[in-house]
């Protein structure tokens, strides 16, 4: 910030304690990190070795009984981004090219509002209104479109599904994904998109060749982002899902696919012994996926210099 | 949202094109159609409540279909390709505002109920089926966050001080870097670190008490002061400073008495909004801090209860009577949305009254 400085400036005593302190203050950061992966992984090491008989729902090995959760994770955290992502690129460009300019910070405020909704209200939003509404439709779909492998019979007579579940997760990851990309939409050059008006370009013609195309790495790395935020998202799970161990596609069934942070909350209350060991494994695990997936989003967003304050 | 001519004159220009109105015409039209068809359904006893979300869902998915068709017709298919863009946008916006109201209105509704006197007076302590409260819990949830605030703020601010006034090469890019990562850790995540943390360090493999909540809450906290501290530091305008090194003043004492007073709004707001953000976190609490029906003051000993775990344990754990237990479930939602709302109201009050007035 400052500019190189050929004089050095006399050391004092204050400022060295000043700067020693906000050192050691970043360093803690990274200590922490350092030591979540420590301890976490410290505290796996009995799962991972354990034998048969001491894991729960019978699997053999840690991975046998990792892998349904795994997969009920990925799976559930994918329907969320697929529902929430049309959804909030649709806000994004409508407070940010659509909506009149007076009233487009008034409407971001109002998509921010439901990222201040705590996730334990909306588990129990989900489980109290939103499953017996939907449980109707999972009926019908059942009924008519059952040929379809993802909504084959019977259906779930309490809506308490993985598609359930999906839907509360999307409307919980529209606001970050909305938030990021409408920064980015924002950030198109005005001259280009009033070159292509100019051109007698439609609103839409004009969005779709000069606004997309510029902000197609950041809308990618803000779905990754949602997509990170709903992988650990674990109380709408354990309310509104009713768990299995399946590794099972279909979304309107009764046997779902638990996911890891919803079982780590149902049964680390109860858990002893080696339990306790396989479900912090099993968090490991789930660190590590989240871990992977936002470094690569934060790569591709920070490979865009302009563009930081994400979240 | 037309380019049009704006004289009411009748020219060329806005020949083959939808008058002005149009769109919102067609809208009404739309919502008035649906909620003809849902209150016929409602009338023939199909499912049971079908209410006005439905409708107006409905409605605008009418909207969308009848716009571009109207559009094609008189308009061209480029222009009607823009109307269904602009269609699609603004429904994806009501769609996502239906669950925002429904969830709100629900809560409000049923936590009304028991938000009452009772309710901010007493604990669960003995208490089976009806009556009981949900101070414990309060007092938990303040006291945790509390203390992750203690830990978090100076560790945060520092942090970003550090970002921004010192931090050059590797460290720097490397923090910055894994503060950015931090954001992502899943919360549950947090509580098994704190979980693992305390259990090697005491050899209590059930450990659970208040501090560890603490600590997994700041872990989950310090990236978003950092980030909100930083961004609050690097817009203060380096004449400040400038002119501050100019009369001699050594560096500490330019960021503590130029720098952080002028940044100290936006600073205030930032760490405002992650109490707001981290008070609601259920599951590193669920996870460490654990249930308790009685009242714990003591952050260092016992088992501590917490308004969002309070939620989840009404929920999950009913007596017989278990309409009495969501009540208070619903309550606990409610008071834990007015909460988080008060927060962010706060942010944004002390954002308006003390920020300097420098050129914006």
């Amino acid at each position: 910030m400052t500019t190189v400085r050929t004089i050095k400036a006399k050391q004092r005593p204050g400022d060295r304690v000043f700067s020693a302190s906000t050192t050691i203050a970043g360093c803690i950061i990274l200590a922490a990190l350092a030591a979540v992966a420590v301890f976490l992984l410290a505290e796996s090491v009995p799962a991972v070795v354990s034998g048969p008989d001491e894991l729960r729902d019978g699997a053999d090995t840690f991975w046998a009984y990792v892998a349904p959760l795994a997969f009920g994770t990925l799976w559930a955290a994918l329907i969320a981004l697929v529902i929430a992502f049309p959804i909030s690129i649709g806000i994004a460009l409508f407070i940010s090219h659509y909506a009149p300019r007076r009233i487009a910070q008034g409407l971001g405020y109002i998509v921010d509002l439901l990222a201040a909704v705590p996730s334990v209200v909306f588990g129990l939003w989900g489980i109290k209104v939103l499953a017996p509404l939907v449980t109707p439709f999972y009926q019908e779909l059942t009924t008519n479109l059952g040929w379809i492998p993802l909504f084959s019979p019977p259906a779930s007579g309490t809506g308490r599904t993985v598609l359930t579940v999906g839907i509360v997760l999307a409307v919980m990851i529209i606001p970050i994904i909305t938030a990021i990309s409408r920064e980015i939409f924002l950030q198109t050059p005005v001259l280009h998109e009033e070159a292509a008006l100019a051109l007698g370009a439609t609103r839409w013609e004009m969005i779709s060749m000069a606004v997309i195309p510029f902000a197609r790495p950041g809308i990618i790395s803000a779905a990754m982002l949602g997509l990170g935020r709903a992988l650990g998202e674990t109380m709408v799970v354990a309310m509104v899902l009713s768990p299995a161990v399946v590794i099972s596609f279909v979304l309107t069934g009764s046997s779902n696919p638990a996911t890891i942070a919803g079982n780590i909350a149902l049964n680390f209350p109860d858990a002893y012994g080696v339990q306790v060991n396989a479900l912090i494994a099993s968090g490991l695990v789930l660190f590590v996926i989240t871990l992977v997936i936002n470094s690569v989003a934060r790569i591709v967003v920070n490979r865009r210099k302009a563009f930081s304050g994400a979240n | 949202m037309t380019t049009s001519a704006t004289t009411g004159i009748a020219n060329s220009l806005t020949t083959g094109r939808l008058p002005k109105w149009a769109p919102w015409g067609l809208l009404a039209g739309s919502w008035a159609v649906a909620a003809v068809i849902v209150a016929l359904t409602q009338a023939a006893g199909e499912p049971a409540d079908f209410n006005i979300v439905a409708a107006i869902f409905f409605g605008t998915i009418l909207f969308d279909i009848a716009i571009v068709v109207l559009s094609a017709l008189i308009e061209g298919s480029r222009q009607a390709r823009d109307r269904l863009v602009t269609s699609l946008v603004v429904t994806a916006f009501v769609v996502a505002l239906l669950p925002l109201v429904s969830l709100l209105f629900t809560v409000v509704v049923n936590g009304l109920a028991r938000f009452d006197l009772e309710f901010f007076s007493s604990s669960m302590r003995n208490v089976v089926g009806e009556g009981g409260g949900g101070l414990h819990a309060i007092m938990g949830t303040l006291l945790i966050t509390g203390m992750a605030a203690i830990i978090s703020i100076p560790v945060g601010l520092l942090t970003a001080i550090y970002l921004v006034e010192y931090g050059r090469g590797r460290l720097a890019a490397a923090i910055t870097f894994f503060v950015d990562v931090m954001t992502g850790i899943p919360s549950i995540v947090a509580g098994l670190f704190a979980f693992a943390l305390f259990a090697l360090l005491f050899d209590d493999p059930g450990i659970r008490f208040g501090f560890g909540g603490s600590v997994a809450l700041s872990l989950l906290m310090i990236p978003v002061v950092v980030r909100s501290s930083e961004e609050m530091l690097k817009i203060v305008p380096n004449e400040l400073r400038e002119a501050s090194y100019a009369l001699g003043v050594p560096k500490w004492l330019t960021i503590v008495k130029v720098v952080i007073p002028t940044a100290i709004a936006g600073i205030a707001t930032g760490v405002t909004l992650s109490i707001s953000r981290v008070i609601g976190e259920t599951a590193p609490l669920l996870i460490v801090a654990g249930f308790t029906t009685s009242m714990n003051y003591d952050l260092f000993a016992g088992r501590m209860m917490t308004l969002p775990v309070f939620v989840y344990n009404q929920y999950a754990n009913p007596g017989t009577d278990v309409q009495v237990y969501l009540d208070r479930a619903w309550t606990g939602a409610l008071t834990l949305i007015l909460i988080v709302m008060a927060l962010n109201l706060i942010a944004r009050l002390v954002a308006k009254i003390f920020s300097p007035k420098l050129g914006r």
